[in-house]
């Protein structure tokens, strides 16, 4: 639906998940510009993700996934353009091939009786065990969101676990490809 | 360094090498070092407000009606905080203004310190950008920037808050030209900008059989000459035209092609134009929710173009089949050398049946009151208003309500940058520091703020400034003793129940006017109305003029929230249908 005080005419277009990559001058408040405008238009941010990208040329690359039809997505994309500091904004839903990944940290309890199970599981989706403590491991597991999820639902079902998640970076094959 | 010259000083630099004669300001202790430099020099002016939201209004004013940009200078904490409703209210206008704030020591920052607030926190999304200066030797160029910024693209309001102790730091001082701005922050078309878009635009005006120009105030702030060219387009085409509230002057109101103001309270003939067009050209308007009024059934069977600076207005709130970005005189001018170019003409049997249908329109006489009796009724105050200034350069500000719309649909105007009106935030109390704005960049000029009783209070208190710096701006109030609007809207939409629209206990204006040493004027009929104006243009003084208005006179024609265009209430006693008159209420 369109943002107006009006009810919007158009037939509403389907609601998805987006992939935007925000490239902004390093200069403080430039965060507070990105999510404010979010905030204060009412759009969702389902996840974030910043950090410098190019040491020399002070350049932050924020990645955000958010939902929303496509008139809502293209008029966040145009909003983000509008604030000073923003370099570029690239929607990768609309990029032929790219390429996203997250990190989860997952903090499992483990006893005899699940330990076989849940080394099994961490062995198939290539969980990386990075911390042993008493009855406690910390996995890492790398890749594109769907797959940690279904690791997640999977060992949840096994045992308790506690879990932090980075959200998804991406990058844009294609892109990259042409300009060099 | 030996050149080296302290953070204040910067300041005063920078402000004068970019032109700036004027500063609207207020002191306190968080920019003594600039008001300290400030005394010591005598390029630019200071203009002493008596609230921060004066200052901030005067400077809209003044950069609205005289094409520059208005800076602002006030303290720390409620300065700042003072300053929040003009810059935004500079915001929805598209108002180059720089604002100036000053900031607790670096050191302090964070502490909760005296008149500390975090100003650049509050204003982000009050502001096209803003600076945090912590560094002295960034000063000037941040102020560069903040003015390109400020006027470049959609313009818009630029704060920088400036620590006191960079105030005092000394530093070196960057002259403009050697200050590059990275292209992405600012708005630069390439030259052979949306060339395709522009001819398929063309293209398809001429072959419109029922066309309408949309103009808002984008073709304003591109500039008196952008004006000119778009009425060259229109008069190319011969196509009738329709002007927002921020449009107006744009085109004449005398122009023969002039249907006038369109929207909630526009022109009966200009709604219904809109409305079965077949082609729109908006140009450097925004579609706002006054203007559209319901979107489902807005001007439903028309192929839309639209012109515009900021992207991110194009398919916003209505879908358009030909968007074009860039500026108003650019594009406007590439337009008519394509007509000119490929020898288009209109369909001129189509024009003339299109013009037939709407002088039908025009004939209903929309704008038409009851005008008996010897109490003055507020349309007719401001027609004698009209007939009695038209031959002076006149600029005429207001504030917010029934008078402001009263102002808009009975004051005719011709040319650009002449009328100054808060449109997108709606800002009671703007008219009368904006016409002290307006009135010291056009020393010479009649300056009149249309105000409603209500609206005048909220900023009252610059009848002190007016007199200072002997500003005859001439407050013309249409007193009725009520917040005019809000209490149209509880008679239409709430039964009547004037839930504390009613002003009581106002002052006796005339008197309040001589408490200040200025002039006051009253008219309580319509005798004494014409006198009362000429007295009023001809005092070389500040003057309160109140006017006694019928009370609960309704403004018309309106399109009551939750209408379409073609369902504009010409009366009170053309009652909207139940169904849409509920829908219409939750809304603004």
């Amino acid at each position: 639906m369109n943002k107006s005080v009006y009810a919007s005419p158009d037939q509403v277009s389907e609601t998805k998940r987006h992939i935007l990559t925000v490239l902004v001058d390093n200069e403080p408040g430039v965060l507070a510009r990105v999510i404010g405008m979010f905030s204060g238009r009412g759009y969702n941010i389902d996840s974030l993700n910043v950090a410098e990208v190019s040491n020399d040329e002070n350049i932050s690359r924020i990645t955000i996934v958010t939902h929303g039809t496509s008139e809502v997505v293209n008029q966040i994309e145009k909003q983000l353009l509008r604030i000073v500091p923003v370099h570029s904004v690239t929607n990768l839903n609309r990029e032929d091939s790219s390429v996203e990944a997250e990190v989860a940290l997952v903090y499992i309890y483990i006893s005899e009786n699940n330990k076989k199970k849940v080394y099994e599981l961490c062995d198939f989706y290539r969980a990386r065990k990075i911390e042993n403590e008493n009855n406690t491991t910390i996995f890492e597991i790398a890749g594109a969101s769907e797959r940690v999820n279904r690791f997640i639902k999977e060992i949840n079902e096994i045992t308790k676990v506690e879990i932090v998640r980075s959200g998804p970076v991406a990058i844009s094959s294609i892109h990259k490809n042409e300009e060099e | 360094m030996s050149n080296e010259i302290t953070g204040a000083e910067i300041v005063l630099k920078s402000l004068a090498e970019q032109g700036v004669e004027v500063v609207f300001g207020y002191p306190g202790g968080a920019v003594l070092p600039i008001y300290d430099t400030l005394f010591k020099q005598n390029s630019i002016k200071h203009v002493l407000v008596r609230q921060e939201g004066g200052a901030i209004h005067a400077a809209e004013g003044y950069a609205r009606s005289t094409g520059k940009t208005g800076v602002v200078l006030v303290t720390s904490g409620p300065g700042a905080t003072n300053v929040v409703t003009g810059l935004t209210d500079a915001m929805m206008d598209s108002v180059p203004v720089v604002c100036i704030t000053g900031q607790v020591p670096s050191h302090l920052i964070g502490s909760d310190a005296f008149q500390e607030c975090d100003t650049t926190g509050i204003t982000r999304p009050c502001t096209k950008h803003n600076y945090l200066v912590k560094d002295v030797n960034k000063l000037s160029s941040v102020f560069h920037e903040a003015f390109t910024i400020a006027q470049n693209g959609r313009p818009g309001p630029v704060l920088i808050d400036i620590p006191k102790d960079v105030q005092f730091a000394k530093g070196a001082y960057e002259e403009k030209n050697k200050i590059i701005i990275p292209s992405h922050r600012l708005f630069e078309p390439s030259p052979d900008f949306e060339k395709n878009k522009i001819e398929e635009a063309v293209e398809l005006i001429s072959k419109a059989k029922k066309p309408i120009f949309y103009i808002g105030g984008g073709c304003i702030n591109s500039g008196p000459k952008a004006s000119k060219l778009v009425r060259e387009l229109i008069n190319m085409v011969g196509s009738p035209v329709t002007m927002t509230l921020m449009g107006l002057g744009v085109v004449g109101s005398s122009d023969k092609n002039s249907l006038g103001m369109l929207g909630m309270h526009g022109m009966y003939e200009a709604n219904m134009a809109m409305h079965e067009c077949d082609v729109m050209i908006n140009i450097g308007a925004r579609f706002d929710d006054r203007v559209t009024g319901r979107l489902d059934a807005f001007s439903p069977n028309s192929k839309k173009i639209h012109i515009d600076i900021d992207e991110s207005n194009i398919n916003k709130t209505i879908n358009v089949d030909v968007p074009i970005i860039g500026d108003v005189k650019q594009v406007v001018e590439k337009m008519i050398s394509v007509w000119k170019e490929k020898k288009y003409t209109i369909d001129t049997v189509s024009l003339k049946s299109w013009w037939d249908k709407i002088n039908k329109w025009k004939a209903i006489d929309c704008l038409n009151y009851n005008n008996e009796g010897k109490q003055i009724k507020p349309q007719y105050a401001v027609q004698r208003l009209y007939e009695l200034t038209k031959n002076t350069k006149t600029f005429v500000t207001t504030e917010v309500g029934q008078h402001q719309m009263w102002a808009a649909q009975f004051y005719k105007f011709e040319e650009p940058n002449r009328w100054l009106t808060s449109g997108g935030l709606g800002t009671m109390g703007y008219g009368f520091p904006a016409a002290i704005g307006a009135q010291i960049g056009n020393p010479d000029a009649l300056v009149v703020d249309i105000a409603g009783d209500a609206s005048i209070l909220m900023n009252i208190q610059e009848m002190s400034t007016a007199i200072q710096y002997r500003l005859p701006v001439k407050i013309f109030i249409l007193n009725n003793e009520y917040m005019g609007m809000v209490r149209q809207w509880q008679e239409l939409l709430h039964g009547g129940r004037y839930s504390e629209s009613y002003t009581d206990s106002l002052p006796d204006f005339v008197k309040l006017a001589e408490s200040y040493k200025a002039v006051g004027l009253r008219a309580k009929t319509t005798d004494d109305l014409d006198d009362v104006i000429n007295q009023m243009i001809e005092t070389k003084n500040t003057v309160i003029a109140d006017i006694w208005v019928t009370k609960e006179e309704n403004c018309f024609p309106m399109i009551q929230s939750g209408s379409a265009h073609n369902e504009m209430m010409l009366s009170k006693d053309q009652k909207q249908d139940k169904k849409s008159a509920e829908k219409g209420k939750i809304l603004v």
